[in-house]
């Protein structure tokens, strides 16, 4: 195990813990504040993803397909909010768990329909292709760094514009006492919506920004969605500092599981025992992390103190 | 079905209220149907109907045992295909080792069902609301990606079982209309057991824990052990399905658990009405019959399936079950068993919690 493998694999796991954080970010301020689990939010991950991969295939640009696919999801987000989900805020976690289990149907049916069965892979524009020497001799891809760095800015401007603009403030409000905000005559509804459509735009810049490594396929938002939900869990359900911490602990410790798992365990085990279970491990090690703190935490790492 | 029947009621007059509801009497008929249905798709030569009548059968027991700590438990689990998949692995599994005996598959699929409910339940019962349905939903995934994981069993690609479990002379599962009439009397016993379970004291215990946690526990009830019982109970009645389940596709591999087949059985329940005795059977047919009937206008039926689901849940409540109870109205005076109606759960990170 050499200094460079684990710096790499270092930055996989912080780059996949960015990715958590935009998706679990926007789930969390949708339960945080409406009290409302969105199932469909993986949705809107695989939507940034195709209607970026559209229209950079389309233009030969990946800049204007991320220019295109931002405003799409955040207007999908603002559809769907308008004609499902604000009709389930009142409703018991149930019918909104059922009903949003139907969008994400509707959502991957009507992906098969447009742009057919077929997964959407699109190369990257050449200067983000190449590689860079980090200090240590660690060699890492532009692209994977980039994303990082993106995702950092993206969490700074959330804490930004939370703590310290009048529509954060707008926010807090309304997650603490959404009806007090409403009668000193601030529209309630429509801040609502905008929460909603700006979680969708975060989950739509995740797919997008992961689109061009893997590529856009039916359904692909439907298993990170999970891990994204056990990164809120961690984090506390409503927190949107619990989501960020998580997201870079449950990145690490996927990636750092799967990569080194196996030669830990030979340490213990037999090389063939190791081998057979390693992989199996290194898959649950996630969730048996999360199991871990709900034992002695049932509410996560950092509940939101107001409800 | 909450209300229990007094002693003083004479065996006809409690026949005679029964057979003027309308819930015991589509009961009946659902049982009288099933009971026939061999004949019927034998007589018509449509093995293909036999088929999906167990597989009706199979899910219903499913749902039945979600149905149990769903409806009555208020736990809402989105992980209950974990046991499905639990089941059948217990029959495969051994089968790829040559052990074909259902005195020791029926046993393990059991006991490894109620095993993992265990496990989960100590955790995740620990918790309430959105907690609970999250952490059962990443719970079912985490053994659906250990079974992913393991190539020995086929990883993905799923296990091939090439014989069904052999039960030593009772029947012969590789006949289908065997195994169809054993997924039948294991619906019934399960309904049957559910509701013995559901109307003694510890049914409502549960059901007290559903409607108001803190008064039970001020009670007395140490509401975390019934809780955890039920769960169990309900694990192991899902993976008696799993096991069935495994039979009848004699072929198992990870996306039997995947976490949309959990959706699918938490609609079942609803569709068929959450917390009444015979909604899973009513949920699972109208699932089924529903799936084979979109599925073969056009490749597409999905968005369809979605948009009803959509539209079932904002605009009408209380499952095909709260339909027959309508009729039933008038002559019952219970309150709402359904769980929708109720207050909303709120998260546990009220204050107040």
């Amino acid at each position: 195990m050499d200094f460079t493998l684990v710096a790499a694999q270092f930055l996989n796991g912080l780059q996949l813990g960015v990715l958590l954080f935009l998706l679990a970010a926007g789930l969390t301020l949708v339960f945080g504040i409406m009290d409302c689990v969105n199932l469909a939010h993986g949705s809107l991950y695989m939507v940034g993803a195709f209607v970026c991969a559209t229209v950079t295939l389309a233009t030969g640009s990946f800049l204007l397909g991320v220019l295109a696919a931002l405003p799409a999801t955040f207007a999908i987000g603002v559809l769907v909010e308008v004609l499902v989900i604000r009709h389930l805020y009142q409703r018991d976690h149930l019918d909104q768990v059922l009903a949003t289990f139907g969008l994400i149907l509707v959502f991957d049916t009507l992906v098969h329909l447009i742009w057919g069965p077929e997964g959407l892979s699109f190369p990257l524009p050449q200067s983000l292709n190449g590689q860079v020497v980090l200090p240590g001799n660690v060699v890492f891809p532009v692209y994977r760094l980039l994303i990082i760095a993106g995702g950092l800015a993206v969490a700074l401007a959330m804490w930004i514009v939370i703590t310290r603009t009048r529509t954060g403030m707008l926010v807090r409000a309304g997650a603490s006492n959404p009806r007090l905000v409403n009668a000193l005559g601030i529209n309630i509804r429509a801040l609502f919506t905008l929460v909603f459509g700006a979680g969708a735009a975060l989950a739509g810049l995740a797919g997008l920004l992961i689109a061009p490594i893997t590529e856009a396929s039916i359904g692909m938002g439907n298993e990170i969605l999970i891990v994204a939900f056990v990164v809120i869990i961690i984090g506390g359900i409503g927190s949107v500092r619990g989501a960020f911490i998580a997201a870079i602990i449950v990145g690490l410790i996927d990636t750092l599981g799967r990569s080194f798992l196996d030669g830990a365990m030979k340490l213990v085990l037999s090389n063939q025992a190791a081998e057979t279970a390693a992989p199996a491990v290194s898959a649950m090690l996630i969730y048996i992390l999360m199991a871990a703190i709900l034992y002695f935490r049932p509410q996560g790492l950092f509940p939101p103190r107001v409800r | 079905m909450a209300r229990p029947d007094s002693d003083s009621d004479s065996t006809r007059a409690r026949l005679r209220r029964a057979s003027r509801n309308p819930r015991t009497l589509a009961g009946a008929f659902a049982f009288a149907l099933l009971a026939m249905a061999p004949a019927l798709t034998g007589w018509l030569d449509e093995p293909f109907y036999l088929d999906l009548a167990t597989r009706i059968l199979i899910l219903a027991i499913a749902a039945a045992s979600l149905n149990l700590i769903l409806g009555y438990g208020g736990m809402i689990s989105f992980g209950h295909s974990a046991y499905l998949g639990i089941g059948a692995y217990a029959v495969g599994i051994p089968a790829y080792y040559g052990e074909y005996s259902a005195a020791f598959q029926l046993p393990l699929a059991l006991g490894a069902s109620a095993l993992f409910a265990f496990v989960t339940g100590l955790v995740s019962l620990r918790t309430r609301g959105v907690y609970f349905i999250m952490i059962t939903l990443a719970f079912a995934q985490m053994i659906y990606f250990a079974f992913v994981s393991i190539e020995e069993y086929g990883g993905d690609d799923g296990l091939v079982i090439d014989l069904r479990s052999e039960m030593g002379g009772i029947a012969d599962l590789e006949s289908g209309v065997q195994l169809y009439y054993a997924a039948l009397t294991s619906l019934v016993l399960v309904t049957y057991l559910v509701r013995r379970v559901v109307r003694s004291r510890f049914g409502l215990v549960l059901r007290g824990s559903r409607d108001n946690d803190g008064r039970m526990q001020a009670l007395g009830f140490n509401t975390f052990r019934y809780r955890l019982a039920c769960y169990v109970l309900a694990g192991m009645i899902a993976g008696l399905a799993g096991w069935l389940l495994g039979n009848f596709t004699n072929f198992i591999s990870p996306e039997m658990m995947d976490w949309t087949r959990s959706g699918e059985l938490i609609f079942m329940v609803v569709l068929g009405g959450a917390g009444s005795a015979l909604g899973p059977l009513f949920g699972a047919a109208a699932f089924i019959l529903l799936e084979e009937f979109l599925s073969g206008f056009s490749i597409y039926w999905p968005l369809g399936f979605g948009l009803i689901l959509i539209l079932v849940v904002l605009f009408y409540r209380g499952g095909l079950d709260g339909l027959l109870d309508r009729g039933a109205r008038t002559t019952r005076s219970t309150g709402p068993s359904n769980p929708s109606s109720r207050e909303p759960e709120r998260c546990s990170t009220d204050p107040a919690a």
